[in-house]
């Protein structure tokens, strides 16, 4: 492989809080990591299991969901349905091999831009801990599943 | 509807670790009421398999079907073209529906998802709960729509034990007597006179796992008794 390697992180947070808050992290200057690609969902109740096992399918090389403060949830409890549902995907990778320890879920208010930043530090340095995404490096790859297409 | 469960990955990745192009086949009904064979399900399982393949460096290719219902033979042909292209079928129906798929497609062989566990109903948000052993000679109407096979642990026809305690069950105390509540069933019901009725010991040689005998050897069988 022999170039270096630079994580690729991809984080699905909601509209409400965290994006705010990683909105307000630009505006007040803070330094984070720039591995981190955002996707941004009205809510992340909205993040299905699915979601995320694709994202790893793609290549990802950590995920990070990030919703609101517990208690805070504009939808009521779209991230406490994230958080169970990052619980058990974490269990799937688990148990496919990959380790669960490449997702996670913060809950990050609308203000609490050091918090983002902190959060992306702290999933960039497990990121290069964990070492690359075996998936995202197989080439070519070697499976397909046709879900997109049954999703669309 | 019927309960299952998902089998553990593992159990899965082995069982089709053999075959090159995969078919998951999910049931649109009871098992994905229940959160396990759905096609949400079938696409999260196919998707596991996808990775843990090219982890293990494994030449996989997994596809995802669903019909309404796999214990039907309408259905079930909707599958014909995505069958065609498999080399093995997963499928994430209940145990009838699995074997109703692996009868209409012999040729293909099919392999089980899921551990069927109950009939039962939806109680709460993720909660089931078995209510029926479906025993052939339904005793609902006598005890109050209660059914004592499925809810009492001895399966009690005529309860309760002397274990039950405050309503509640010797085996375990968190769990009701299912006879104090058939009492107080048929006593809000006004029918309590139900419970004078003596409900006959069981022939179980009736419960034999799904016998099936041909009218002819009925005949014979009966003449000899
Ligand atoms: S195959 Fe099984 S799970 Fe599917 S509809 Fe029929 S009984 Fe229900
Ligand atoms: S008595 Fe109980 S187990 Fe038997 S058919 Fe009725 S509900 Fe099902």
């Amino acid at each position: 492989m022999g170039e270096k390697y630079e994580p690729k992180i991809l984080a699905l947070i909601c509209t409400y809080c965290t994006y705010t808050a990683a909105d307000m992290a630009g505006s007040m200057r803070l330094q984070y990591p720039p591995n981190v690609r955002v996707i941004k969902l009205l809510c992340t109740g909205k993040v299905d299991v699915i979601y995320l096992l694709e994202a790893f399918k793609a290549g990802a090389d950590v995920v990070m969901v990030s919703g609101c403060e517990i208690g805070d949830c504009h939808f009521l409890e779209g991230n406490l349905r994230a958080k169970e549902r990052v619980a058990h995907a974490k269990t799937l990778l688990d148990d496919l091999g990959l380790g669960g320890d490449r997702l996670e879920m913060f809950h990050i208010g609308a203000s609490d831009a050091p918090k983002w930043a902190e959060a992306v530090k702290l999933m960039t340095r497990r990121a290069h801990e964990l070492g690359p995404n075996p998936l995202g490096r197989k080439k070519p790859r070697a499976a397909q599943t046709n879900i997109e297409e049954l999703r669309a | 509807m019927i309960v299952a469960e998902r089998k553990p990955f593992d159990e899965i990745a082995a069982a089709t670790s053999g075959f090159r192009k995969v078919l998951v086949a999910a049931c649109g009904t009871c098992v994905a009421v229940c959160l396990t064979g759905g096609e949400k399900e079938a696409g999260i399982l196919a998707a596991q398999l996808d990775m843990a393949a090219t982890l293990g460096d494994r030449e996989q290719v997994f596809s995802v079907g669903c019909v309404e219902r796999q214990c039907d033979r309408e259905f079930l042909e909707e599958l014909g073209p995505q069958i065609a292209e498999a080399d093995a079928v997963i499928s994430m129906a209940c145990g009838a529906g699995i074997q109703f798929l692996a009868e209409a497609y012999p040729d293909t062989p099919v392999l089980s998802g899921v551990n069927t566990t109950f009939i039962g109903v939806n109680e709460d948000v993720g909660v089931w709960t078995e209510r029926c052993r479906s025993c052939r000679d339904c005793v609902l109407s006598i005890t109050g729509g209660v059914c004592p096979i499925a809810l009492c642990p001895k399966g009690m026809l005529n309860g309760p034990c002397g274990g039950a305690d405050q309503g509640k069950c010797e085996t375990d105390r968190e769990r009701d007597c299912a006879w104090s509540v058939i009492y107080r069933r048929l006593e809000n019901t006004g029918r309590l006179a139900n419970l004078e009725e003596v409900i006959e010991a069981r022939d179980h040689r009736d419960l034999l796992p799904g016998r099936q005998v041909h009218p002819a050897y009925q005949r014979r069988y009966s003449a000899h008794e």
